[in-house]
């Protein structure tokens, strides 16, 4: 057995190789086990591997690659999924007890799709319980840990997701994003993680958080792999009325174009809101000296509005989430509390025993602001924020192509160093107005932050369906950027 | 907004959450805490706004009304902590609680 070094592969690479004989679908399937083998113990990316099923779909590319098919654009790479995706075959845990021991019954449309572009499903990835957080230390599982640094977070809530891509333990992986749970792991880890449009991809399968700020996207170790993934798993649905019948461009065909003329506004308030790191403040400074360099028109813009979308959040977001967690009853599945004296004892027991503290939190909270008496107050408040917030992008947009942020205010944080709830929340600050609008951002990585070591992320935020352009920026900056993605502690494998 | 106690519970109990009287006490300084800061809101003239629900101008969604298969009897019972093998088992929800 050839053992490939998928650190140094991309998806492209991985599936060209394949096409061209130069290894096989099983061969790049069993290097991402032994390399899972190799650091799994010390990252703990995935709640559950599957490499029945992962071999499976290798051995079926492998036959149709000697019978002469055409393969499909993503063969043979491997794939890790958020477990908060479902997929008939595999447990959907969402990283809580509640959920432990829950057999999908039905796909995931994007996780479908992945497959059905040829992706090897390697595993289903740890996470934030039902996404709440942002660090993966809520999951009921054991948190991940970052693979730039053992001792730190890799973010979250997809953090297995991130994770596993860092490791080059897969190629690619799908996260979900509600307030920034794609992009702010992907800062953490040093990976491209792009949340597309609200609408872009179905939601259909994957287990609801926030109805209208929800949507699924991937990460990979370059702009070109998230390219490829995105054009996989996107476009319309019949079974998510809210996805989009917008066509899908092949965004990997049009990242080399470069970005002469492209109009670049600087997010100034934002950058200069206290709590944002001395050093990442001078790395995106110094990506929009990039920008202009690679010819882009780079110009100030301010989002005053995104002040508080981070308060707008945390009533919006508990409050859809509230509502969607009400489906947990202990009836039809999940956790079900034992000799229940009535229907009233089975669910507030059930419930109260198989979700973890941050679950009960936001329930509570966005049960609040929806109580009577208050829910003007909050709830409808919020409501008239998030149009203020909309209306911000949209003036912004007028005058320019992108815009840029931090992707966070920091770079990974120590376990527990974030002991209050709302200091956690603050490291999406940068990520959720994006949410609150509905469309596009991805985080690109700039380099190592000088005091942490640790990976930093540039934002790069679009207008709605404007991936292509996102895509195209990130690709230029990426090029220009030069940054190395792999750990230490990968490179250390030799 | 300081939450109290009595709130806390009473809000569980609108959340079907059986919480511990430990449980009640940290969430009723969380969930202030948690308040104090996304209150500032409420300051904001926001007077004559449209409030958004949903973020893509989207209109009705529809598609053809055919009949297609969805998913089984097993498959939706396959998740059941208890079934008979063609319902759910639920506690007596209607009477004095004797068994009927």
């Amino acid at each position: 057995m050839t053992t490939l070094d998928l650190s140094s592969l991309s998806a492209r690479q991985v599936r060209d190789g394949i096409v061209a004989g130069e290894f096989s679908a099983r061969e790049v399937a069993e290097s991402a086990y032994a390399r899972i083998e190799a650091l799994e113990a010390g990252v703990h990316a995935f709640l559950q591997l599957t490499p029945e099923l992962a071999y499976a779909a290798a051995d079926r590319i492998d036959a149709a690659r000697t019978s002469g098919e055409d393969l499909p654009p993503l063969a043979g790479v491997p794939a890790g999924i958020k477990d908060n995706m479902n997929l008939v075959g595999t447990r959907t845990t969402c990283a809580s007890r509640m959920l432990a021991d829950y057999e999908s019954v039905y796909d995931c449309t994007a996780v479908r799709r992945l497959l059905n572009a040829g992706a090897l499903p390697i595993g289903k990835c740890n996470m934030d319980e039902f996404a709440f957080g942002s660090s993966t230390e809520n999951s009921a599982f054991g948190p991940t840990h970052n693979p730039w640094d053992l001792e730190r977070v890799p973010g979250g809530s997809s953090g297995g997701s991130a994770a596993a891509v860092a490791a080059g333990m897969v190629s690619i992986s799908l996260g979900s994003d509600t307030g920034g749970s794609i992009r702010q792991p992907g800062a953490l880890t040093g990976t491209v993680a792009l949340k597309p449009t609200y609408g872009r991809v179905s939601r259909y399968g994957v287990v609801a958080f926030g109805s209208s700020l929800d949507q699924i996207g991937p990460f990979g170790k370059s702009v070109d792999d998230v390219s490829l993934t995105l054009a996989a798993i996107a476009g319309r649905d019949p079974m998510d009325a809210t996805s989009s019948a917008e066509p899908v461009p092949a965004y990997a065909e049009m990242l080399d174009r470069g970005i002469a003329g492209l109009k670049v506004g600087i997010v100034r308030d934002m950058l200069e809101m206290e709590g944002c790191g001395e050093e990442i403040r001078a790395a995106v400074d110094a990506a929009v000296e990039t920008f202009a360099a690679l010819g882009a028109e780079v110009g100030e813009v301010e989002l005053p509005s995104t002040e508080h979308g981070l308060a707008a959040y945390y009533i919006i977001g508990p409050a859809e989430a509230s509502s969607n967690l009400a489906r947990f009853d202990g009836i039809r599945y999940g956790h079900r509390a034992e000799d229940p004296e009535d229907v009233l004892d089975l669910y507030t027991r059930s419930r109260a025993e198989g979700f973890g503290p941050e679950t009960i939190r936001r329930i509570m909270l966005g049960t609040y602001v929806l109580s009577a008496g208050y829910y003007d107050a909050y709830y409808g408040q919020a409501q008239k924020a998030r149009t203020r917030i909309i209306e911000d992008f949209r003036s912004a947009f007028e005058r320019f192509d992108v815009l840029l942020t931090p992707t966070t205010p920091e770079t990974a944080f120590r376990f527990g160093e974030k002991s209050d709830p709302f200091t956690m929340y603050l490291n999406d600050v940068y990520t959720i107005p994006v949410n609150l609008a509905g469309n596009c951002a991805v985080s690109v990585p700039t380099g190592l932050c000088a005091g942490s070591g640790m990976p930093i992320g540039l934002q790069i935020i679009g207008d709605y369906f404007a991936e292509s352009t996102v895509l195209r920026a990130a690709a230029a900056y990426e090029e220009a950027a030069g940054f190395d993605p792999v750990p230490p502690l990968v490179r250390a494998l030799g | 907004m300081a939450i109290t106690e009595s709130d806390v519970r009473h809000v569980a109990m609108l959340a079907r959450l059986a919480l511990t009287d430990e449980q009640v006490t940290t969430l009723a300084a969380e969930l202030s805490g948690v308040l104090g800061h996304i209150d500032t809101l409420q300051h904001l003239d926001l007077e004559g706004v449209q409030p958004t629900a949903h973020p893509l101008a989207m209109t009705n969604s529809t598609r053809e009304d055919v009949v297609v298969p969805g998913l089984s009897r097993a498959e939706a019972l396959r998740n059941a902590p208890l079934s008979d093998g063609t319902a759910f088992v639920v506690p007596t929800i209607t009477g004095g609680g004797e068994e009927s």
